[in-house]
C-alpha cells in the first residue's frame, strides 16, 4: 500500500441543539412522538415563510471561528430544489455559493507533529423530514408497503463542514474527527453523537501514486456511524480502490454504503443522469450580514480550543495521552492535578484508566486532593486506591482517610509470610534459581494476595529477592 | 336600502359609525348584492355568510390564507385546501374589525391578466360581461365595481392588482416591496408578489393600505414603514414633478382610447399645477418583461413544488408510487399557465442555463432599479396608462400567451424595481375605463395618494358601470 497515497476529505453534518427549529419556532427535541414538533411552517403549509434563528447564525459563526474560517460580511440562503417526501417543501434552505464561513484550517496533532486540514466552508441548513419505509427488503422504499413521514426533525438547524481533501490515512480521519466533535462539543453548540446521529460524516475517498499531485476519481462512502467505523470504512475502501487500479481497472465514481457487521462496502443505485438542484437564492429571505458587534465578542470569548491543549500538553506526555485526555475531556483536570504537585505520567495514566473506568466526572474533581492521592498511589493499599479515585468526584472529597490505610511496609511484619509463601512453593523457588527471574512476580503476587493487597508491594519485592538470595 | 353600487368604504364606516346600519346589515347588503348579481359575473369563489366584525366588510383574493374558509389561489390541485392559520394581512383586518364577504376568483396561483386561468372558471367584466376584468386580480377587481365589495384585497406580482383595477374601473394600489407581510400569501413569485387594496376611492385605498401594511415578524423581507400612512386631503398638485417616460407613450400596441384618456388626465394634471414633462426608461421598457418571464416562473418553480400531494390538497394515486403520484396529481391539478411557467422557470434554473437566464435577469433588473432612480433624481412621480388595452373581449388572448403577457407590459417594470404603483380610473374609451398608473419612489404611498386623490376629484369619474347604473335606481 506504501506505493499508493491515499486522498481523503470529509463532510460533517452536525446537529446544533438549539432550542427552536431553524425556520420556525417549534422545539428540537430528540426522540419525541412523530410529528408532535411541527407547525405551519415546517410542515410546509402554502403561504408560510422562513425565519431565520438568529441562536444557530450566532453557533455557525462561533464554530467558523473556531475552525479558523473567514466569517462572511454578507451570506446567502439557497433553494435546493427537488422532489421527495422528506422535504415538505419541495425544496431545501440551504447554502451555496456564499456560505456564513469558508477557506478555515484546523490543526490535528499527531505524533509526526501537526496536521493541518483546510475547512472549505461550514454552512447552515435546515434538515429534512425522517422516512420510515414499513415492510418489504430491509427499510429501504423499494418493495416497502408504505412510508411514513416524521417532520419533527424537518427544519432543524443543521451545520454542513466539507474540509478540502487533506487527510492522508484513515487514522488521519478518526482523529481530526474526534478532535473536531470534541471542539464543537466543549462549545457547546451540540451534542455531537454519532449514535444519535447528532454528528455525521461521510467521506470523499481517492488514491494516487505516491508522489502524483494530481487526483484520480473519488467515491463517496457514507452510513458511518462511530469513529471506528469510520476509520475501519476508509480502509476498505481504499483497499477496494487500489485493488481495482492495480488489477488494471478504473474506480468509477460512485456512492457506498460501509457495513460495520460484515465490514462490507455496498454501491448505492446509480442514477441514470446527475440531480440537478437548481439552486437559486431563498427570495424569502433577505441575506445575512453578520456585523462585526456580533462577530467579535463571540471570538473573543472563543474558548482555548482542545488541538491547541494538545499541543502543550505534548511537553509533558507523549501523543497517544495528550489527546486522550484531551478528546476525553480529562486534559484540564490533568493539569490542574500536575500543578498541585502529581507527576505527569502517572496522573495521565490513571486519569486514563482507573479514573476513567470509574466514569467520574472530571469537572467535580478537586485537584488537590487528587494530587496528594497521586503522590500516595505506591504506598497505600491497590483496593484503597481505586475506591479513593471512584469517590474523587464525591463533593468534599478529601484524600486524607484514604492516605492513613497505609500499606504494610514493616519488614518484620512482612518476613514471616515471605518466607512462608517460599516454603509453601519449593518448585517456583527451584526455577528461580535455576535462572528464571520472572517467577520472583508470582511470589511477590502470592504475598499481596495472603495481605489482601495491603503490602507495599516495593518492600515485598525486596523482601523476596533478598530471601531467595539467601 | 343600502345601494352597495356607489357606496365607499368611508362612506360605509360613516354608516355604521353614525348608527344608521347595522354591521349585520351591511354585510347582508353586500351578500345580497352578490347572490344577485354574481350569478353571471363569478368574482366570487366563495362567500362568508357568518358576520365576523364590526366593520366594513371585505373580500379577499383566493391566495390570503383564512383560517377555516377554502383556499385555492384559483387552483384545482388545492380544492378543498382548508388553512390551519390566517395571512397577517388576514389577521390585520380582523384586528380591524373587517368582516370577510368571501374569496374572489383569480388567475391560478396569480399567473395570468384576465382571470381566465381560474381553475373554477373566468370571471366577467362588471362594464360588459362579454369582456375579461383583468387579472389575476380579476374577481376582486370586478367585486369591487360591481358594488359587490365595499373594498377587496388583490395581489400584485407582475401587475395583478394595478391591470384589473384599470380593466374594472376601480383604483388599486401596489404597494412598495416590503411594506405588506406576504405571510399566509400562497406564494407566486417571492421577490415580486405583494398584497395590495382595490376600492372605490384612493381615499379608501389609502384606509385600507393603512391597515395592512407595516413590519411583519413572521415575514423577514418586510421593514417599518418611514412614517405613517395619511390619508389625502388636498386637490392640487402645484410643484409634483411628473415625468412621461417616452418609451411607454410610443409603445406599439397602446390603444388610440386609451392614450387620450391618459393624455387629457394628465392635461387636467398640468391645470392642479403639476409640472408634466418626458423622461427616459429605455431599458426598463424593452427587457422589463423578458426579464419578469424569467424571474417570476424561476421563483414559482420552486414554490409550486409543495404542491405534490403528499400533505393536502389534490393526490392522484392509482399507481400506489411516489413518482406516479407527483406526476399524476401535477398534471391533473394544475392548468396550462402553471404548467407552462413551472417548465420556463425549471429550464432558467437549470444547470448550464443558470447564468445565461437567471442570473442575467437579475443584472437586468438591478439596471432596471438604477433607470428608475436616476429618473427620480429629476421628478417626483412617473406617470403612464396602467393596460396598454382596454378590457378584452374572452377568449380574445387565451390562444396567444404572448399577447396575454404583453398586457402587463406597463406594469411590469416598476414592479421588477419594487416601487409602488396607483391605478386610478382616468375615464373611458369605447364605453370602457382606462387606467392611469402613477408610479412613484419607494415608500411614496403618501404622494401617490395625495396625487390620485387630487386626479380623482377633477376628473370626477364615476366609478359605476353604466349597464348596472340604471339597474340598482
Amino acid at each position: 500500500m506504501n506505493r499508493w497515497e491515499p486522498v481523503i476529505g470529509l463532510e460533517i453534518h452536525v446537529h446544533l441543539k438549539t432550542r427552536t427549529k431553524m425556520f420556525c419556532a417549534c422545539a428540537v427535541e430528540y426522540g419525541a412522538e412523530p410529528n408532535t414538533l411541527t407547525c405551519p411552517v415546517c410542515l410546509g403549509h402554502p403561504g408560510t415563510l422562513p425565519v431565520p434563528n438568529a441562536r444557530a447564525v450566532e453557533w455557525t459563526v462561533k464554530l467558523g471561528l473556531a475552525l479558523g474560517c473567514e466569517i462572511a460580511a454578507h451570506a446567502v440562503f439557497h433553494r435546493k430544489n427537488y422532489f421527495y417526501p422528506d422535504l415538505a417543501k419541495g425544496y431545501q434552505i440551504s447554502q451555496y455559493d456564499e456560505p456564513l464561513c469558508r477557506d478555515g484550517r484546523f490543526l490535528v496533532p499527531t505524533a509526526e507533529g501537526e496536521l493541518e486540514v483546510g475547512i472549505v466552508r461550514a454552512h447552515l441548513e435546515e434538515d429534512a423530514a425522517k422516512i420510515v419505509h414499513v415492510g418489504g427488503a430491509g427499510g429501504r422504499i423499494g418493495g416497502a408497503d408504505y412510508s411514513l413521514v416524521d417532520y419533527n426533525r424537518a427544519g432543524t438547524p443543521l451545520v454542513e463542514i466539507v474540509t478540502r481533501p487533506d487527510l492522508r490515512s484513515a487514522d488521519d480521519a478518526r482523529r481530526f474527527l474526534q478532535l473536531l466533535r470534541q471542539t464543537i462539543v466543549e462549545l457547546g453548540i451540540s451534542d455531537a453523537e454519532m449514535e444519535k446521529g447528532t454528528l455525521r460524516a461521510d467521506a470523499n475517498i481517492s488514491v494516487r501514486r505516491a508522489g502524483d499531485t494530481g487526483l484520480r476519481t473519488r467515491t463517496e462512502l457514507k452510513n458511518m456511524n462511530s469513529f471506528s467505523f469510520i476509520a475501519r470504512g476508509i480502509e476498505a475502501e481504499l483497499a477496494r480502490q487500489v485493488e481495482v487500479w492495480e488489477s488494471g481497472g478504473e474506480v468509477v465514481q460512485q456512492t457506498y454504503d460501509f457495513h460495520a457487521d460484515t465490514g462490507a462496502l455496498t454501491a448505492r443505485r446509480t442514477k441514470e443522469e446527475a440531480e440537478d438542484y437548481r439552486y437559486f437564492p431563498e427570495p424569502d429571505l433577505v441575506p445575512l450580514s453578520p456585523p462585526p458587534e456580533l462577530v467579535e465578542p463571540v471570538r473573543r470569548q472563543l474558548p482555548e480550543l482542545p488541538g491547541a491543549r494538545v499541543g502543550r500538553l505534548r511537553a509533558d506526555l507523549d501523543f497517544e495521552a495528550a489527546t486522550g485526555l484531551v478528546t476525553s475531556g480529562r486534559d484540564r483536570l490533568f493539569e490542574a492535578v500536575v500543578a498541585a504537585g502529581g507527576e505527569p505520567r502517572p496522573t495521565a495514566n490513571v486519569l486514563m484508566n482507573q479514573f476513567a473506568t470509574a466514569g467520574v466526572d472530571p469537572a467535580a474533581v478537586e485537584a488537590d486532593e487528587f494530587a496528594k492521592l497521586i503522590a500516595a498511589r505506591d504506598r497505600i493499599p491497590r483496593d484503597t486506591f481505586l475506591r479513593a479515585v471512584a469517590e474523587s468526584g464525591r463533593p468534599g472529597f478529601a484524600a486524607e482517610p484514604y492516605l492513613a490505610e497505609a500499606a504494610i511496609s514493616d519488614t518484620d511484619a512482612l518476613a514471616p509470610l515471605v518466607e512462608r509463601v517460599l516454603a509453601e512453593n519449593p518448585k517456583q523457588v527451584a526455577s528461580y534459581r535455576g535462572g528464571k527471574e520472572g517467577v520472583l512476580g508470582f511470589f511477590v503476587g502470592q504475598v499481596m494476595r495472603e495481605t489482601r493487597g495491603k503490602a507495599d508491594p516495593k518492600v515485598v519485592n525486596e523482601l523476596v529477592r533478598e530471601k531467595l538470595r539467601a | 336600502m343600502i345601494d352597495t353600487l356607489r357606496l365607499t368604504a368611508e362612506e360605509a364606516s360613516g354608516l355604521l359609525e353614525r348608527g344608521e346600519v347595522s354591521p349585520a346589515e351591511l354585510h347582508a347588503a353586500y351578500l345580497g348584492a352578490i347572490e344577485e348579481r354574481d350569478g353571471e359575473l363569478n368574482a366570487y369563489l366563495r362567500t362568508v355568510a357568518e358576520l365576523d366584525g364590526e366593520g366594513v366588510p371585505i373580500a379577499f383574493k383566493d391566495l390570503i390564507s383564512t383560517r377555516g374558509v377554502e383556499t385555492t389561489a384559483g387552483s384545482r390541485i388545492l380544492s378543498g385546501y382548508t388553512p390551519v392559520f390566517d395571512a397577517t394581512v388576514a389577521t390585520r383586518c380582523r384586528e380591524a374589525g373587517l368582516p370577510l364577504l368571501g374569496k374572489t376568483n383569480m388567475d391560478e396561483f396569480a399567473m395570468g391578466s384576465s382571470t381566465e386561468n381560474s381553475g373554477f372558471g373566468p370571471t366577467r367584466n362588471p362594464w360588459d360581461p362579454e369582456r375579461v376584468p383583468g387579472g389575476s386580480s380579476g374577481g376582486s377587481a370586478a367585486a369591487v365595481a360591481a358594488g359587490l365589495a365595499p373594498w377587496a384585497l388583490g395581489s400584485d406580482t407582475g401587475g395583478s392588482v394595478k391591470q384589473p383595477a384599470a380593466l374594472c374601473g376601480v383604483v388599486g394600489l401596489r404597494p412598495t416591496y416590503g411594506t405588506v407581510s406576504r405571510y399566509g400569501i400562497l406564494a407566486f413569485a417571492s421577490s415580486l408578489d405583494q398584497i395590495g387594496p382595490l376600492t372605490k376611492t384612493v381615499r379608501d385605498c389609502a384606509l385600507l393600505y393603512r391597515t395592512i401594511a407595516g413590519r411583519d415578524p413572521c415575514d423577514s423581507t418586510t421593514v417599518d414603514l418611514p412614517g405613517p400612512v395619511e390619508l389625502p386631503e388636498g386637490e392640487d398638485l402645484r410643484r409634483v414633478r411628473i415625468g412621461l417616460p417616452r418609451q411607454m407613450l410610443e409603445l406599439e400596441g397602446i390603444e388610440p382610447g386609451v392614450a387620450r384618456a391618459v393624455e387629457s388626465a394628465l392635461d387636467l394634471a398640468r391645470e392642479l399645477g403639476a409640472e408634466v414633462a418626458e423622461c427616459e426608461l429605455p431599458r426598463s421598457v424593452e427587457y422589463g418583461l423578458p426579464c419578469y418571464y424569467l424571474i417570476a416562473p424561476a421563483e414559482a418553480s420552486s414554490n409550486l413544488a409543495r404542491y405534490d400531494g403528499v400533505r393536502y390538497g389534490l393526490r392522484v394515486d392509482e399507481a400506489w408510487e411516489l413518482d406516479a403520484m407527483y406526476e399524476r396529481t401535477r398534471d391533473a391539478g394544475f392548468g396550462d399557465e402553471p404548467k407552462r411557467r413551472i417548465m420556463l422557470g425549471t429550464y432558467a434554473l437549470s444547470a448550464g442555463y443558470y447564468e445565461a437566464y437567471y442570473g442575467q435577469a437579475q443584472k437586468v433588473r438591478t439596471l432596471i432599479r438604477r433607470e428608475h432612480e436616476a429618473v427620480f433624481e429629476c421628478f417626483d412621480l412617473i406617470a403612464s396608462a396602467t393596460s396598454p388595452t382596454v378590457a378584452f373581449p374572452l377568449g380574445a388572448k387565451t390562444q396567444n400567451p404572448l399577447a396575454m403577457y404583453a398586457s402587463d407590459l406597463l406594469t411590469i417594470p416598476s414592479n421588477l424595481a419594487g416601487l409602488p404603483g396607483l391605478s386610478i380610473p382616468c375615464g373611458l374609451a369605447d364605453a370602457l375605463p382606462v387606467g392611469l398608473q402613477l408610479i412613484g419612489p419607494q415608500f411614496s404611498e403618501n404622494l401617490l395618494f395625495r396625487a390620485g386623490h387630487a386626479l380623482e376629484q377633477a376628473l370626477a369619474f364615476d366609478a359605476v358601470p353604466a349597464r348596472l347604473a340604471g339597474a340598482a335606481t
